[in-house]
């Protein structure tokens, strides 16, 4: 019997949270703790000519300065490990924990002091003399690929940190049979991180024990543990890794920092526990994110619009370093032709270091950039042609009798990107709806009269979840009654309890509140994956969906012993086994668990195993792909370049959801982070590689102030690639949000022909645009 | 030596007294001297709000204040906002309700910012209420949850007087 699959479930984590009982890593004390601080390069190219930490050493109350070469690592030139290698790349140039010779970010670790408080360290910091020889700075990653340009590394031949492509059918084709041919050109940029909390790193040394222990702000304990594990040279079973509550991580997280090296290394060295906390200015510089593309297409269509092929070139930031293999050119490519049945398709990545900060995935990773891209020239088409850009969208969309689709490009691993199941028409007309599409023609009208500027803006997108190949679960019921439930999935804030708790309370016939949960410990679980890519609940929920049905099965055949019954006789239900129609007749699921937990000299049933559980890593077969259609409706000021969304309508669809609620909060939550990227979010650098924008005066996130009541319209086409029909929900609002809103701009200033090559669309640039169409207009 | 000073302040209704450094702002005073972390720290530069206290009863981002200026002032951290008996703080209960939280970085600062506001305003719009919050950053929520459970949490307060 379901009753809690698919309700609004209040979230277990949120008592302890909205108490001031969350437990941060910057909230564990260990005794005799100390205090980490990070001396940083100050230059984005520089060679190190020397190193002086004496008065450093010196300052009272200072235990110890380290940098690259004091590490008691087994080798000190090595660098970090690459930790997705691909063929793609071509110069795989990692950061060592610490700068060797060369510094070649803004930011980049250099020395590290420990001390009795963060404050000693710091003021321990600003005695530290590094002797630089500052070296040209490469920035702009367009002109980072002349003959003449800068080299972001010493020693390298180009800027080329590597090449991919995404092609299927024949392009030459299509573009010869076409009826038009249209290009367009733009530059993306994408924030970066700015979860709440910053990164942290605590370890702890145990050597005679248990061997490190680290508290980590991360996303991806296990991958932590098995790189850290891999540097040190020690089996990963004697470094554990544990994230607990974590503020936020939205992708950067998800990575292995140096600091997950030095820290470990310096508190063993010193024999001392050792924190570092992340401060917010560091954030902007250490924490690694995402920036620039710039993408040129063609798309070839026919008369009615309908698109015969794509192709085009694309140049990627990638920034210093390669720490995270080529995981954004690969999804920045890989969504092409988005929600459309294109035959053809041609498109070339070049991703190109650059003296700033290393890029990694931020909440959708490339997937926005690529969407972005189709719905620019969907929105290209449309203004061409002077079709309704929701009808082009129509007239392309993937139908629903093709599913699955197969669209011919190939995932990371290989294999074929596969639309497993949805409706894009059908959601689009509801998105539509929802929006008042067909009003909106008055609406603006109306607002024109009052000399106000409105427009709507329309996008779709899909976007591939879940991928494996697995995260596993554990299901326990323990003498209590109680069931566990361990896994190794870190949550970031997403109520994995809640969802878990959800699913396994329906196959076990108990309360979610009965369900203990502990996650994101590899002391405790021993194998995982991590929290990316919107794939925990469609990896987690079928394996504790598959582990509890595990355990049900169990429990059915031992009640069925008990109480001398046949298991088809048997129900489930608040926390008993009972026989249907003599509910007298019953036995707990605590004392079940007992049968199976005797103590000295106890017997275990004939034919059951000691400890009521079972371990499932079913995941899903494939990565099921969501889908969606935002409408956003905006007012943009002519004067001042301010835009104002008013509205913003979301038609999304991730299959069967768990917990309406929390897809509701993972929605809006990204749409939101998509506005930010639309309007607001820009990382500065100044032409010599300097950060400009590294507090939140001048780094803009969006506030509710800014943010509009978003409706959300759900359609759910249950996943055929696992038994719970779900897909993953995490970053399915942020990926459309940026062409919707740039869209909407565009359609509110098309008296003025404006077409928008850029965002963040801020002020100074979208008044540049309507002038310069105001003074062309009056020629 | 650093310089140091007595302070006593009274947290959450308790006198505290702690010899403490004067660079030492509130926040790292609650957190890491009386060990109270239900508040966080943010961005510490005043913007994020996630630091939010209250101070004879109007909020303070304690990032941005002195622990010494504290010295003879009642502050209150979130882990003082629920009654004796553990029940939740109106703006607490509606924030469960409306799903206003995720991660809960922020959501100590918002529930006290707002527990704040509405002393002030007890029946405000929505557009109030987005004002009121736009000192504190939530990067989860897109901030409907929490503007859901002010206004709700408003209507509780109204009704219970």
């Amino acid at each position: 019997m379901v009753r809690y699959t698919g309700a609004e479930v209040q979230r277990m984590e949120d008592p302890r949270l909205l108490t001031g009982h969350g437990r941060y890593v910057d909230d564990i004390h260990v005794h005799g703790m100390l205090h980490a601080a990070f001396l940083r390069s100050s230059h984005a190219h520089a060679r190190i000519r020397s190193i002086d930490t004496s008065a450093a050493q010196a300052l009272a109350g200072v235990h110890g300065v380290f940098t690259q070469a004091d590490l008691a690592v087994p080798d000190t030139a090595q660098a970090m490990n690459q930790l997705y290698p691909a063929p793609v790349i071509h110069q795989d140039i990692t950061q060592h924990p610490m700068a060797t010779d060369e510094v070649c970010y803004v930011g980049q670790t250099v020395a590290l002091v420990a001390a009795d408080s963060r404050a000693i360290a710091e003021d321990a910091l600003a005695l530290i003399n590094v002797d630089y020889e500052p070296l040209p700075a490469v920035v702009d990653c367009r002109t980072a690929q002349a003959d003449d340009a800068p080299l972001a590394h010493i020693g390298s031949d180009n800027n080329l940190a590597g090449q991919l492509k995404s092609a299927f059918g024949d392009i030459d084709d299509a573009f010869a049979k076409a009826d038009h041919v249209f290009a367009a050109s733009f530059m993306q940029h994408r924030g970066g991180c700015h979860s709440m909390e910053t990164r942290g790193v605590l370890a702890v040394d145990n050597p005679h024990e248990d061997g490190l222990t680290i508290w980590s702000s991360t996303q991806c304990p296990y991958l932590v543990r098995r790189a850290l594990a891999n540097h040190l040279g020690e089996p990963e079973d004697r470094v554990r890794i544990i994230a607990p509550d974590v503020g936020g991580g939205f992708g950067p997280k998800a990575g292995f920092y140096a600091e997950e090296i030095v820290i470990p290394v310096v508190a063993r060295q010193l024999g001392r526990p050792l924190k570092w906390i992340e401060d917010r200015r560091e954030h902007f510089t250490a924490t690694t994110g995402q920036r620039d593309q710039h993408w040129d297409l063609e798309v070839a269509c026919d008369k009615d619009g309908r698109m015969l092929g794509l192709r085009g070139t694309v140049t990627h930031e990638n920034g210093a370093y390669m720490p995270y293999g080529a995981l954004l050119p690969f999804t920045s490519v890989t969504p092409l032709p988005g929600s459309y049945a294109i035959p053809a398709l041609d498109v070339t990545l070049n991703f190109v270091f650059t003296n700033t900060t290393p890029t990694t995935p931020v909440r959708g990773a490339g997937r926005p950039y690529g969407i972005y891209a189709v719905e620019r020239m969907v929105e290209t088409i449309a203004r061409e042609l002077g079709l309704d850009p929701a009808e082009v969208r129509r007239r392309n969309f993937v139908r629903a009798d093709q599913m699955p689709y197969e669209t011919g490009a190939k995932l990371r691993d290989g294999m074929p990107v596969r639309y497993d199941s949805g409706d894009y028409h059908a959601c689009q007309d509801k998105a539509l709806e929802l929006a008042d599409y067909t009003g909106f023609k008055a609406r603006q009208e109306a607002a024109r009269a009052q000399g106000r500027y409105l427009g709507i803006g329309v996008s779709a997108c899909i976007e591939d979840t879940g991928v494996g190949p697995y995260e596993g679960t554990t299901v326990r019921i323990e003498p209590s009654g109680k069931i566990m439930v361990r896994t190794g999935a870190a949550s970031q804030g997403q109520g994995h309890h809640t969802m878990i708790a959800q699913i396994v309370s329906d196959q076990l016939g108990v309360r979610p509140d009965d369900v203990l949960f502990e996650a994101a410990d590899t002391g405790k679980f021993p194998q995982g994956v991590g929290t990316i890519g919107s794939r925990v609940t469609a990896n987690v929920g079928p394996s504790s969906f598959d582990a509890s049905n595990q355990v049900r099965e169990t429990v059915l055949k031992l009640a069925a012993e008990t109480l001398e019954a046949s298991e088809q006789d048997l129900e489930l239900e608040d926390g008993e086994v009972r026989v249907t129609g003599a509910p007298d007749v019953k036995v707990t699921l605590g004392e079940l668990a007992l049968k199976l937990a005797p103590m000295s000299g106890g017997k275990i049933p004939a034919g059951f195993s000691p400890s009521l559980e079972a371990t499932s890593y079913l995941g899903s077969s494939g990565s099921p792909v969501a889908s969606g259609s935002n409408v956003a409706e905006v007012e943009v000021d002519i004067g001042t370049g301010e835009v104002r969304v008013l509205r913003y309508s979301v038609a999304h669809d991730c299959g069967t959801m768990i917990n309406p609620m929390m897809v509701d909060g993972q929605i809006i939550g990204g749409v939101v982070h998509g506005i930010g990227n639309a309007l607001f979010e820009r990382m500065i650098y100044d032409d010599q590689g300097q950060p400009l924008t590294t507090n939140y005066g001048e780094y803009l996130l969006p506030l509710a102030s800014e943010m509009p009541h978003i409706d959300i319209v759900h359609q759910e086409s249950p996943s055929p690639l696992n038994p719970l029909g779900v897909k993953g929900a995490g970053e399915g609002g942020t990926i459309p949000a940026a062409p919707a809103i740039v869209a909407a701009i565009e359609n509110a200033l098309v008296d003025f022909g404006v077409v928008i090559d850029y965002y963040p669309v801020d002020p100074q640039y979208l008044t540049g645009l309507i002038d310069a169409a105001q003074a062309q207009a009056a020629e | 030596m650093a310089d140091t000073r007595e302070i006593t302040v009274t947290i959450n209704g308790q006198a505290e007294t702690r010899a403490v450094e004067t660079r030492t702002n509130l926040a790292d005073f609650l957190r890491h001297e009386v060990e109270l972390t239900g508040t966080h720290v943010g961005c510490e530069h005043g913007v994020c709000g996630a630091c939010t206290v209250l101070v004879d009863g109007d909020a303070v981002r304690s990032c941005l204040m002195l622990a010494v200026q504290a010295d003879g002032h009642e502050v209150t951290s979130i882990e003082g906002l629920a009654a004796d008996d553990g029940t939740l703080h109106p703006v607490q209960d509606a924030f469960w309700k409306n799903h206003g939280l995720q991660c809960g970085f922020c959501t100590p600062g918002m529930v006290i910012s707002i527990a704040a506001f509405l002393k002030d305003n007890p029946d405000p719009t929505e557009e109030e209420v987005r004002s009121a919050i736009s000192g504190n950053i939530c990067r989860c929520t897109g901030y409907q949850g929490i503007v859901a459970a002010a206004l709700e949490a408003a209507k509780t307060m109204r009704q219970e007087g």
